[in-house]
């Protein structure tokens, strides 16, 4: 039996008179790497940010870890972890401060945080490094640790909007072996992507056009139902349709 | 709690970590409080004058050596006749002029009735009336030991009293002046752009996401700044205390609460201008504008508030400096306790809770 972790039934942001998010449905299982894909401005940050409860939607229902958009925002926010498309650690803390602080405001205990902290420290190598300033780190470094420490408290799903914007190809393979490692600890994976060839990475992939969800299933069956090599393909397929312009 | 600890600990090391805005934070009160005691006072020492002896007896020319001889005046030029006088004031550097009569001392022993003409360049008018009563006062000094106690019948001695402050001594007005001032800045400038600076670099969208309420957001955001502006108060009342000889004469713990008070409000200002802003630079600009001009131009430590038209007069109660400087120059200065000073701490109580219900409901709905 699938566990269903975000449920969104017809889901709808207007800003006045523009619809960013129009009616969109879609299930997320548990343990899922759920590709969230989409032109500039096809309304996926807005659909995001009404499952983080930073958003209160326009109409339709969504459930995200069990607790309704509307009512329990507080109870979605303990369960969720977040890791915004430009950098979000403070650049003049240490490694190590930046665990202990975002590890502390989701109210870890000293003892669980000094553990995760050199569990998380041994996975990225970043031992010898805990005492150095976030700001001295090279890029890929600095958004792998932003993505350790946003599931420091072992959240039930993570949201990671455009996580490798500007990291080379080599350290985005290390990035989303640290994704596949989650998600095997049961971690649910909701991640939007421009990249393509992440696209195939993902278990499931929705492509949103002009605020509504277009396509929705395996990489390999998108392939197969619009008879394309490459996931590039099926994108391009469906994105050539689009009226809005990128932001 | 732990939360709680936990951000005022990070935002500690925000401030520590950047020297150059700590040391302006320290250096600051301190550079501004001497620079405004000793630089900027309205007292008005070293006037260059110039005489025109036509007596030359004895009692012009002690007249002239007293005059020289005060922290007032410097002689710096004799004249010889009248129409030297004028270009006198247009070549040289000089504020007034001395002129005496010829038998200056005869006249004055045997008529009982001696004219001393006092020219004073009024361009700059208070200046004018200041030396010009600077100069009469010495004058009258010697009439006075000149006579000796065997007075002149009839004469009218006004005792004058300055209160509070009896040598009349600047800073007296600009030590509230600019506790005012510092508190303002700091406390209102830096928490706006700790703020702001959490929205520009993007640390916010992951905050917000967090469990952390917004509440405790804003607590531990202004907590450090209301501590460091705490430290600055009592640099101030130290360093105006030592070395401008400003004394304190109320309860020093009455005075530290009222700072607190104002700290409060300047930190609520700071809150609702992170509101609005979306940039440091903004933030900076901002506080800048809607708080220091108007506490230097309105706040009454500069140009006194009595004497501005109606409206300024009625504008300038909006602005919370003008209250602090009042309890402040009560407390300190006059040495006044609670009961003469609740008014005003009534007004900056009711600005602080007003700004800090509009900022936590701004706040609030960039949320949703």
């Amino acid at each position: 039996m699938k566990e269903i972790v975000i449920k969104a039934d017809r889901l709808t942001k207007n800003f006045g008179d523009f619809t960013a998010t129009n009616a969109i449905s879609f299930e997320v299982e548990k343990g899922e790497i759920f590709g969230f894909l989409g032109a500039n401005g096809a309304g996926k940050t807005t659909a995001m940010r009404m499952l983080c409860g930073l958003s209160i939607p326009s109409s339709g229902t969504a459930s995200v870890a069990g607790f309704d958009v509307y009512k329990q925002t507080e109870s979605i926010k303990q369960n969720i972890g977040y890791m915004s498309q430009k950098f979000s650690l403070y650049e003049d803390l240490t490694v190590k401060e930046n665990i202990r602080f975002y590890a502390g405001i989701y109210g870890m205990s000293r003892k669980l945080i000094k553990e995760k902290m050199a569990l998380v420290l041994e996975q990225l190598q970043l031992t010898d490094e805990e005492n150095t300033l976030v700001k001295s780190l090279p890029l890929g470094w600095k958004q792998k640790l932003a993505f350790s420490v946003a599931i420091i408290h072992e959240p039930k799903i993570v949201f990671l909007d455009e996580p490798t914007g500007g990291v080379d190809p080599v350290t985005r393979r290390e990035f989303w072996n640290l994704i596949y490692e989650a998600s095997a600890k049961g971690i649910t994976v909701f991640v939007t992507t421009h990249y393509m060839d992440e696209a195939e990475y993902c278990n499931r992939v929705s492509i949103m056009v002009d605020g509504k969800i277009e396509a929705l299933d395996t990489p390999t069956n998108l392939k197969s139902t619009f008879n394309a090599v490459s996931m590039d393909e099926v994108f391009l397929q469906l994105a050539r349709g689009a009226k809005r312009s990128a932001d | 709690m732990k939360q709680f600890i936990i951000f005022v600990k990070k935002e500690f090391y925000h401030i520590f970590r950047d020297r150059k805005s700590l040391l302006i934070i320290f250096l600051m009160p301190i550079v501004q409080i001497i620079l405004f005691g000793f630089a900027l006072t309205n007292e008005i020492k070293n006037s260059n004058i110039a005489v025109l002896d036509n007596a030359g007896d004895e009692s012009s020319r002690a007249i002239i050596r007293r005059l020289d001889a005060s922290r007032y005046f410097n002689v710096v030029q004799i004249i010889h006749a009248q129409p030297e006088i004028e270009p006198a004031f247009k070549t040289g550097n000089i504020r007034m002029v001395v002129v005496f009569q010829p038998g200056f001392r005869h006249s004055l022993l045997h008529t009982n009735h001696a004219q001393i003409q006092l020219i004073a360049d009024a361009s700059d008018p208070n200046t004018a009336t200041a030396i010009t009563n600077y100069a009469s006062s010495i004058i009258g000094d010697y009439q006075q030991e000149l006579y000796g106690l065997t007075a002149i019948p009839f004469m009218i001695q006004p005792e004058i009293r300055m209160l509070y402050n009896p040598q009349l001594k600047g800073t007296y007005n600009f030590v509230p002046g600019v506790m005012a001032m510092i508190l303002i800045l700091i406390a209102a400038m830096m928490t706006s752009v700790a703020i702001v600076r959490e929205k520009e670099l993007n640390t916010m969208e992951v905050l917000l996401v967090s469990p952390l309420k917004p509440l405790l957001f804003i607590i531990s955001k202004a907590i450090p700044y209301i501590f460091l502006s705490l430290v600055n108060v009592v640099t101030i009342l130290i360093v105006s205390y030592t070395i401008l000889d400003v004394p304190i004469n109320g309860n020093l713990f009455l005075l530290i609460a009222e700072s607190l008070l104002f700290i409060i409000t300047a930190v609520a200002l700071g809150l609702m201008i992170s509101t609005f802003t979306k940039t440091q630079q903004e933030a900076q600009m901002i506080s800048l504008m809607v708080l220091l001009l108007p506490t230097l131009l309105l706040g009454g430590f500069m140009f006194p508030i009595e004497s501005m038209p109606l409206p300024l007069q009625i504008v300038s109660n909006i602005v919370p400096s003008k209250w602090y400087f009042l309890i402040v120059k009560d407390v300190m200065i006059k040495g006044l306790g609670f009961s003469q000073v609740w008014k005003e701490s009534l007004v900056l109580l009711g600005m602080s809770v007003f700004l800090l219900a509009i900022s936590f409901k701004k706040f609030k709905i960039r949320l949703s």
